[in-house]
Parts: structure tokens; C-alpha cells; sequence
């Protein structure tokens, strides 16, 4: 151990040197005003957004601001296609994965023995590290035609979106939502086992239930990881800015995401121009909506946090 | 049906359910080097693009993400390891650092293109950096943040308490117990989040779109005010935006990309193993 080699120089010696001492003062004071620097940073990003986001808010009349008509070149500044874009999308994923995720979660868990556990859990986390422009590449090149030969018109549509989403949102769903079974005490399970109850019904009965408050935030970071994801998005929904007619099918017809919007046109507009104002706001949107998901999720992680403490509370 | 097989058919419906979550992501990680292998030599490593992309290879695109990387890493590394000191060690349970947490976890949330305006807006066009290596470098360095610091964070707390508590009864101050016997026991857990950060960084594509990529750039970048390829946004670029690409090399360039980032959290793992076997406590 490092501190029983410590040579032992002076342990009696009070006083450190003048010297020494506002050194440190200099370097504490450093380390505090960093250790708020994070605060600074959020709210920085959120007054930029602010900055550029707020002409396009007050120049454009408000009817037309949420009106259906995503037009840029002809002055049309619609956002509704590109929220319902956002929300279908989204919405769509979280329905796959939520399923798929809890119960992979509850699988690795309660049930899988230990060495398969040790197989499943890395090939998990190799999911969550494989960078998103890989997966829509994959989406655009494998996934769309595979779409397209099940019969819809192209294979580049919300549904595409969806299905790559959702597995984009499957790691933060599956370790948190584990996080949060492996929360439940070990005298719930020993308890249900102990007056007759299956393995199934003790998890589905006493398990889940107990941590029902961290299922809950696993899926609200699910909602932020997917409503946020950009290219894989931008590379396979289609990039259509408008609302499919409601005789359509909507799964299958090609949408276009907030984000989708802003990776693709930022590039091309005039600095200063209505529509860069515009996509500044669609930002400043998207933060907004991430804010309140992170903040309510954090919120209820600190409740079920103290829950925790308190054996029996949920029951 | 009995309560015997109900349990029965729960456990291999999930057991099923747990395979459709895991064998894709096999098959993607198999199928990109299925594909992309025969692509990946030592030209299409050290060659630049020739014939308007179609040809060569994509060494500017490989050099531009290990530049970035390593900007990434000088941006977010010292920022981040004195917010971790500072949560870990001086911070009390009070308001202020109720916020730095909220603000942490609400950094960690925010969505990679939004961090790709705010860095246009606030680098590219308020610094005046243009679009250069620096201006990408500093918005992924933050983006990069909140996995260093919450990383780093448990690093430092997991250090015993008896390691403090000798210390400074031996005199050391505050500071130099931090210095000299907590932060080298935090090391490698610290190393872990930077490399793990690192590894995310350089898979992303929304954060560099508008603030460093370049579409194509047949030289290396001179200095850290110019723009330069890097691989994810050349594989977007190359898949969506070139008529007539050879799929292999598209594969290929998918094939690098991974290859790259799944090392580095490879590589965090291995430090993580290797230094825990070290430590004596």
C-alpha cells in the first residue's frame, strides 16, 4: 500500500510553508469554480439557443409557426410535420423496445445463469458503443430493401426509423430498468418463494412491481435517447416533411424528425436567414423537451433512491 | 394450466424475447466485417480517396478521427477530472451541488445535433474559429463531459476512506492527499471514463457536421483552424450524397469506424481489468 511507504518526512511538522499553502488555496479555489462550471456550460447552451432560436419565435406568426407546411424555400415554417415526425417515431420505437428491454433485463437478472449472464451483458454494452451512423448505414443499405420487399412503396419510412431506434435505446433501457431490480431486496423474492410461489410468479407479482418506479424511468431516458438520435434517423425515415394523409399507412410512409431537419439543412442556409433562426428554435425545442425529461427523470431516481433506504416502502 | 406451466412458458418466452434483443446485434457486428473486409488493406488504410471518392482509400478520414479524438480528450479531460475532484471531495450535501448533478445529468441528455448547433453558433461564428478542428474538438470535449465526470467521480469515491484518514493524520493537507494518494489510486477508473467517453466521441456525427467535417480533402489538415474528414461523417457521405459508390468501400469505411470506436471501449476495459488486478485494496 502506497501510504505505508511513504517515507515518513516530518509528520510533526505544523505549519506548512507559506508558499505551499497559497498554492493550494489557488488550486482549491480552481477545482470549485470548475465543479460549477457544468452548470455554466447548460446555461450557456441554453442562452445560445435562446439567441439564435428567439427571432424565428417572434417573426413568424405563431398560426404559421405550428401550422402542417414545412416549405423552407418558399417561406413556409410549419413545424407540425416535422413534431409529428418526431412523436411517431419516437413513440413507435419506445413501443418496441420497452417490452423487448424489460423483459431482457428481467431475463439477465432473475433468470439467466451466471456464465450466460457474463456472455449477454458485454454484447449489450457492445451495442451501446456501435456509433449510430453505423447502424444507418446498415438501415439504408440492409434494412430498407429488406422493408421494401415486404410490400411498402419504399423501404425508407417512419417504421425503418423506428426499428433502428428502438435498438439505439435498448442499453439505456436494459441497464437501468436491471439497476432497478436489482434494487428489490432479497427478502421480497425469499419471501414469495417461501410461501409457495413460482420463480414466475414472484417476478411478476413481487419484482417488477416493487421496482415499477425504475421501470418508469427507464423508459423516460429510453424517450430522451430516442427522440434526440440524429443520423440514423436523418439516413432512413425518409425525409418526407409532411403529414401522411390519415387513409395512408402512416408506419409505412417516409416522415421527417426535428433532428432529421436540422443535420440536413444547417448546411445549406444563410447565417442570419428566417430559416437558420428557425432551426435554431427547433434546437432550442429539442433541448427543452430533453431538459424536462432529464430533469423529472432525475427527480424520481433521487425518490426511489431514498425508497431504497427504507426496506418495505413500496410494497 | 398450472402454476408450473405458466412458469414454464414465462421463462422461455423471455428466454426468446432475450435472443430477438441479442442476435441482431451479433449479426450487425458479423455482417459489417462480412462485408467490409475485403475492402480494408494497407492502401485503403493509408491512401487518400482518388476518382472522386471511388477509388483509394480513407487514410484523411482515419487521421482526421484520431486528431479529433485526441482534441476531444485535451478539451474534456482536465474540465471534467476538477468537477469529479471537486463533486468527490469538496463538494457538501447543499443547493449548489444539487444543481452541478441536474446539470449533469441534463448535459448528458441533450441530443448530439443540439450540440452541433451550439457549437456552430458559439465556436464556428461567435469565437470565430470557423470550421476547424478547434471548434469540433471543443463541442464534443463538452458533449464528452458528463461520462467523464460521473466515471471519474466513482473512481475517486471508491478509493477506501482509511487512505484520507492516514494521510492527513500524517499532516498532509487536503489538497496534497488528493495529489498524491487519491487521485493515482483513481487513476485507472478515471482512464476508463476518458477512454470510454473518447470511444463515443469519435463515433459521433451530429456534433461535427457543421463545426469541423469536411466533405472531401484530399490533404492532411495543417493546423488546428482548418477542417478536416473525419470517418463518420465520411461514411454518411459516401453512402447518401456519392452517385455510384462501390458498396465494399462503404462497408470498409463502416468496417474502420467500428473497428476504431469498439477498440477503444475494448481498450477501457482492459485498463479497468488489468489495473484492478494491480491495486491492493
Amino acid at each position: 500500500m502506497a501510504v505505508a511507504n511513504e517515507p515518513a518526512s516530518s509528520p510533526l511538522a505544523t505549519a506548512p510553508a507559506p508558499g505551499r499553502r497559497w498554492g493550494e488555496v489557488i488550486i482549491e479555489s480552481i477545482i470549485k469554480i470548475a465543479g460549477v462550471s457544468v452548470i455554466f456550460i447548460v446555461g450557456f447552451i441554453f442562452l445560445f439557443l435562446l439567441w439564435e432560436g428567439l427571432p424565428a419565435i417572434l417573426d413568424i406568426p405563431l398560426r404559421q409557426l405550428f401550422g402542417p407546411q414545412w416549405y423552407p424555400i418558399e417561406e413556409h415554417f410549419g413545424l407540425l410535420p416535422l413534431l409529428f415526425g418526431s412523436l411517431l417515431v419516437t413513440v413507435v420505437a419506445v413501443l418496441i423496445a420497452l417490452p423487448l428491454g424489460i423483459t431482457t433485463a428481467i431475463y439477465l437478472g432473475e433468470i439467466a445463469p451466471p456464465w450466460l449472464r457474463d456472455i449477454l451483458k458485454p454484447i449489450i454494452e457492445i451495442l451501446a458503443g456501435i456509433p449510430s451512423i453505423v447502424l444507418g448505414f446498415l438501415g439504408w443499405i440492409a434494412l430498407a430493401p429488406l422493408i421494401q420487399t415486404m410490400g411498402a412503396p419504399t423501404g425508407l419510412t417512419a417504421f425503418t426509423g423506428a426499428l433502428i431506434l428502438a435498438y439505439m435505446a435498448l442499453p439505456t433501457i436494459i441497464s437501468i430498468a436491471e439497476d432497478a431490480l436489482y434494487a428489490v431486496p432479497r427478502e421480497y423474492r425469499d419471501g414469495a418463494l417461501a410461501i409457495g410461489a413460482t420463480q414466475w410468479q414472484t417476478i411478476w407479482r413481487v419484482v417488477v412491481p416493487a421496482a415499477r418506479s425504475g421501470m418508469l424511468i427507464a423508459v423516460m431516458l429510453g424517450i430522451g435517447r430516442a427522440i434526440g438520435e440524429t443520423m440514423a434517423v436523418l439516413m432512413v425515415t425518409g425525409n418526407a416533411a409532411n403529414i401522411p394523409a390519415f387513409s395512408e399507412n402512416w408506419l409505412f410512409s417516409p416522415v421527417r424528425t426535428m433532428t432529421a431537419t436540422i443535420a440536413a439543412e444547417m448546411g445549406e442556409v444563410a447565417q442570419g436567414s428566417t430559416h437558420y433562426h428557425v432551426l435554431y428554435a427547433i434546437g432550442l425545442l429539442l433541448f427543452l423537451i430533453t431538459l424536462a425529461i432529464n430533469s423529472l427523470a432525475a427527480r424520481l431516481i433521487g425518490v426511489s433512491g431514498g425508497r431504497r433506504s427504507r426496506p418495505g416502502g413500496s410494497l | 394450466m398450472t402454476r408450473q406451466q405458466t412458469h414454464r412458458i414465462a421463462i422461455t418466452v423471455m428466454t426468446i424475447v432475450s435472443a430477438i434483443v441479442v442476435i441482431p446485434i451479433i449479426m450487425v457486428i458479423g455482417y459489417v466485417i462480412w462485408m467490409g473486409i475485403s475492402a480494408v488493406n494497407w492502401e485503403f488504410l493509408t491512401q487518400a480517396p482518388r476518382n472522386g471518392m471511388t477509388e483509394g482509400g480513407i487514410m484523411p478520414a482515419i487521421v482526421g478521427t484520431v486528431i479529433l479524438t485526441l482534441g476531444t480528450a485535451i478539451v474534456s479531460m482536465p474540465l471534467s477530472i476538477a468537477t469529479a475532484i471537486y463533486l468527490a471531495e469538496y463538494a457538501g450535501d447543499n443547493r449548489v451541488t444539487r444543481w452541478v448533478r441536474l446539470a449533469m445529468v441534463n448535459l448528458a441528455g441533450i441530443p448530439s445535433i443540439v450540440y452541433g448547433l451550439f457549437g456552430l453558433g458559439a465556436f464556428v461564428l461567435f469565437a470565430g474559429f470557423g470550421t476547424s478542428i478547434i471548434a469540433g474538438s471543443l463541442t464534443l470535449g463538452i458533449m464528452t463531459m458528463p461520462v467523464v465526470i460521473s466515471t471519474s467521480e466513482e473512481a475517486i469515491l471508491a478509493v477506501p476512506q482509511q487512505f484520507r484518514t492516514v494521510s492527513l493524520s500524517l499532516g498532509a493537507s487536503k489538497w496534497q492527499t488528493i495529489w498524491h494518494q487519491i487521485l493515482p489510486q483513481a487513476l485507472p477508473g478515471i482512464l476508463t471514463g476518458m477512454i470510454l467517453g473518447l470511444g463515443r466521441a469519435a463515433g459521433e456525427t451530429a456534433p461535427i457536421l457543421f463545426t469541423v467535417a469536411a466533405f472531401y480533402l484530399p490533404q492532411l489538415p495543417q493546423s488546428i483552424f482548418d477542417q478536416t474528414m473525419a470517418l463518420p461523417y465520411h461514411l454518411y457521405v459516401i453512402a447518401t450524397q456519392v452517385p455510384g459508390m462501390p458498396v465494399s468501400i462503404q462497408y470498409g469505411t463502416a468496417l474502420v469506424l467500428l473497428g476504431f470506436v469498439l477498440s477503444l471501449t475494448l481498450i477501457a476495459s482492459l485498463v479497468r481489468t488489468f489495473m484492478r488486478r494491480q491495486r491492493e485494496w
